[in-house]
């Protein structure tokens, strides 16, 4: 009976153990945003070709109005849709969303449903309906399906979980006939008419490298701070850093995963400050970026040269320390283009096959306009979320 | 060599001596690794950081010694953080209410395990499930998915700061008095006449019944207590670090292997409060080390499962050993059938 009670407690012991393994490299995390190629040649997550385009198109002046980004695109071939046009006003759009499982996705889900009642009040789309797959892969797939057997929907809007899985799902969506409008993350297909995204992950994590590159005396150190392994669109960033410091004289000390944890960020960076100079702070997400400037405060150290995101609660920080940073974007007012898509698309008005949005860091010259305009904003929201002129600002996204 | 393991047995049954051998083997490394830690500012913030879990383990403690388990309080650590933030939304004058209305939430999600556990006959470890699952989706419905809101000052106060200037130390973070004080009320706890039956209930239930201890009670009363820990832990990290979407995420796992490394048998019956501070205290510095060893984060699971094991696995040993040894069957109410 003891041998057994103590088989039973280190067979429980075992059990435990492996789920706490499991917990820390979970890929539960939402990869937060996303934009959509897979790794494809060379180093694994490194795309040369990609992230030469993506660099380049960083300097392109985009078409159309600057004062309502979410309509500008970088480069557009556009295509005729005609074939699409359906007559009246009350289409029923359907989306399928992956998630709202972090703050970034939160805040353009807002936007979005603050778009379709706009939409709906001119009369050009009737019917909302959308499914939250809550990052599963299967049930979007399913969600997709029921979209599609519902026989109901004049456009499907889909922004996909992950990209080789949801694939054929959306390939099963562009078959049913009605036109396919697929935002945020990709999918290998380019059956949809149009796909919308920022310009992309390898943008990003250049336009946070080369500020630390500029801002950074020669042999200075840079600690990374990365969300979790293997999520591509965190990776995209994390390969175009690592490309940029390699031509750098920077130090960089380590790269650390921190699940976007703020208490596992704060007790890293804690950490290397208690073995030597942090001079500067990279970060591929902005989740948990106060944490970190907190520990040099906890520490007594000064302020590191820092790049977080456009997430408030950073960008408050960064204004109350005066400390030399940049917010770079991974536009969150993408959320605002796929249903402006589908009206445009069912009204046969031409749209880009491939829609590629501005994305623009915030930097200190602009950081006092952009906390101005979203002074009532609560912490977790990002400041590019393009949608102060939509008539449920600001009460929708503060009173979330 | 019999007598110190019956002076290790003597102290908590088995698995003591274990934990803090480890701890001290791990510190040895850390200190040989990066001798700077050792300095009172890095001890302390480990200290700082380290009080949250340390905490948890002797709520958990409680709940696990008494033979069942609460799984509920990663999700319940995370609940509270975003409960504080949502409702204090920066107002400085809200904190302390808004702190006693998370004590009895604490206490509420505790008692309901508690109940379900003794008087439905539901196994803890179906209970807490549950429970687990109904919080982090209370949570999600509540906030539309992600934490809204931020916390005062002064509620990041606990978690963050401590007292300043003290000569040799720097600052003595309040984090690190509250898990004194709290582990010194634990130990006295575990003195009185509860602490007893709490042990003499995982040890043997029906014994324990039948000589007139208050079975349903204590365990009730365990998981209220470890309700209570969730909270405090959840003041602590909110406080250390803020509010995100990922605070107490697999706590639950962690802490239970930090109870299990001290020693403490799952299934309940033996084990004592300080080791099970002591594991977890051991777990942070072997997070620790592994940070200064700069191990891939492939890897880290793995070594960490590996002496995990080996660890449990030599006091469980010690223990088979020990067990023979008259002392125990000197005991009262430990009429296991082993």
């Amino acid at each position: 009976m003891h041998r057994t009670r103590q088989a039973l407690a280190a067979a429980a012991a075992i059990g435990l153990l492996a789920a706490t393994a499991c917990t820390s490299e979970t890929p539960d995390e939402p990869a937060p945003e996303d934009d959509q190629s897979t790794a494809e040649s060379g180093d694994e997550w490194f795309d040369q070709a990609e992230y030469d385009r993506q660099l380049e198109q960083r300097g392109i002046e985009p078409e159309g109005d600057p004062a309502a980004p979410w309509l500008q695109a970088i480069e557009p071939e556009w295509v005729d849709t005609a074939e699409y046009a359906q007559e009246g006003g009350d289409h029923t759009v359907c989306f399928s969303n992956a998630s709202v499982s972090n703050p970034w996705r939160v805040t353009g889900w807002i936007t979005m449903q603050q778009q379709v009642e706009v939409l709906q009040d001119e009369g050009r789309i009737g019917e909302f309906r959308h499914s939250d797959a809550a990052d599963d892969d299967d049930q979007q797939i399913s969600d997709i399906q029921a979209f599609v057997d519902s026989g109901d929907c004049d456009a499907i809007i889909i922004s996909p979980s992950t990209t080789a899985t949801l694939t054929p799902a959306v390939e099963t969506a562009c078959a049913s006939g009605v036109p396919v409008v697929v935002f945020d993350r990709g999918v290998n297909t380019d059956c949809a008419v149009t796909f919308i995204h920022p310009i992309g992950g390898y943008a990003f994590g250049a336009d946070a490298a080369e500020f630390l590159v500029d801002e950074l005396e020669p042999g200075s150190t840079v600690l990374a701070l990365r969300i979790l392994p293997g999520v591509d669109v965190l990776e995209h960033r994390w390969a175009a850093a690592q490309e940029v410091f390699a031509d750098s004289d920077l130090e960089i000390l380590g790269n650390e995963f921190t699940g976007g944890d703020a208490a596992e960020i704060k007790n890293i960076v804690t950490q290397y400050l208690q073995r030597g100079d942090v001079d500067g702070i990279w970060m591929d997400a902005g989740d948990g970026a106060v944490a970190a400037v907190e520990a040099f405060e906890d520490a007594g150290q000064p302020y590191p040269v820092m790049s977080g995101e456009d997430e408030l609660s950073f960008m408050r920080k960064w204004d109350e320390t005066g400390m030399t940073a940049i917010a770079p974007v991974y536009s969150n007012f993408q959320w605002r283009t796929p249903v402006l898509a589908a009206s445009m698309i069912l009204s046969g008005e031409e749209v880009p096959a491939e829609w590629v949005l501005p994305q623009e860091p915030i930097t200190e010259a602009e950081l006092d306009d952009y906390l101005d305009r979203n002074a009532d904003m609560p912490s977790l929201h990002y400041a590019k979320f393009g949608g102060e002129d939509l008539p449920g600002f600001p009460d929708a996204w503060r009173d979330r | 060599m019999s007598r110190l393991r019956s002076a290790a047995a003597a102290l908590a049954g088995g698995g003591t001596g274990t934990v803090f051998a480890l701890l001290i083997a791990i510190f040895a490394v850390v200190a040989a690794v990066n001798p700077g830690f050792f300095e009172a500012p890095s001890l302390m913030a480990f200290l700082k950081q380290a009080a949250p879990l340390v905490i948890l383990a002797a709520g958990q403690y409680f709940v696990i010694v008494s033979g069942n388990f609460d799984l509920s309080v990663g999700a319940l650590v995370g609940a509270q953080v975003v409960i504080a933030a949502r409702l204090i939304d920066g107002e400085e004058s809200r904190t302390l209410p808004v702190i006693g209305l998370m004590l009895l939430f604490g206490a509420a999600v505790g008692l309901a395990n508690g109940l379900i556990t003794t008087a439905l006959k539901v196994q803890s470890f179906i209970t807490t499930l549950g429970m687990l699952l109904v919080l982090y989706g209370a949570i999600r419905l509540w906030t539309g998915g992600a934490p809204t809101g931020s916390l005062s000052e002064s509620f990041r106060e606990a978690g963050r700061m401590g007292i300043e200037n003290v000569p040799l130390l720097g600052q003595i973070p309040w984090a690190l008095l509250i898990m004194l004080a709290l582990g010194a009320g634990a130990v006295q706890l575990m003195r009185t006449r509860f602490g007893r039956v709490l042990i003499a209930t995982g040890d043997n239930e029906l014994a324990t019944a039948r000589s007139g201890g208050r079975v349903d009670t204590v365990r009730t009363t365990a998981f209220v207590l470890s309700g209570l820990s969730a909270t405090v832990a959840g003041i602590l990290i909110g406080g250390f670090a803020g509010v995100s979407a990922q605070v107490g995420e697999g706590m639950e796992f962690t802490v239970i292997t930090a109870v299990v490394l001290g020693g403490v048998v799952l299934g309940g019956g033996q084990g004592s409060v300080v080791a099970a501070m002591g594991g977890a205290l051991t777990l942070e510095a072997l997070f620790t080390l592994f940070n200064q060893l700069a191990l891939p984060a492939s890897l880290r699971p793995s070594v960490q499962g590996a002496i995990i094991i080996a660890a449990v696995a030599y006091a469980a040993r010690q223990r088979r050993l020990t067990s023979r040894k008259p002392q125990r069957e000197a005991r009262p109410l430990t009429a296991t059938p082993s």
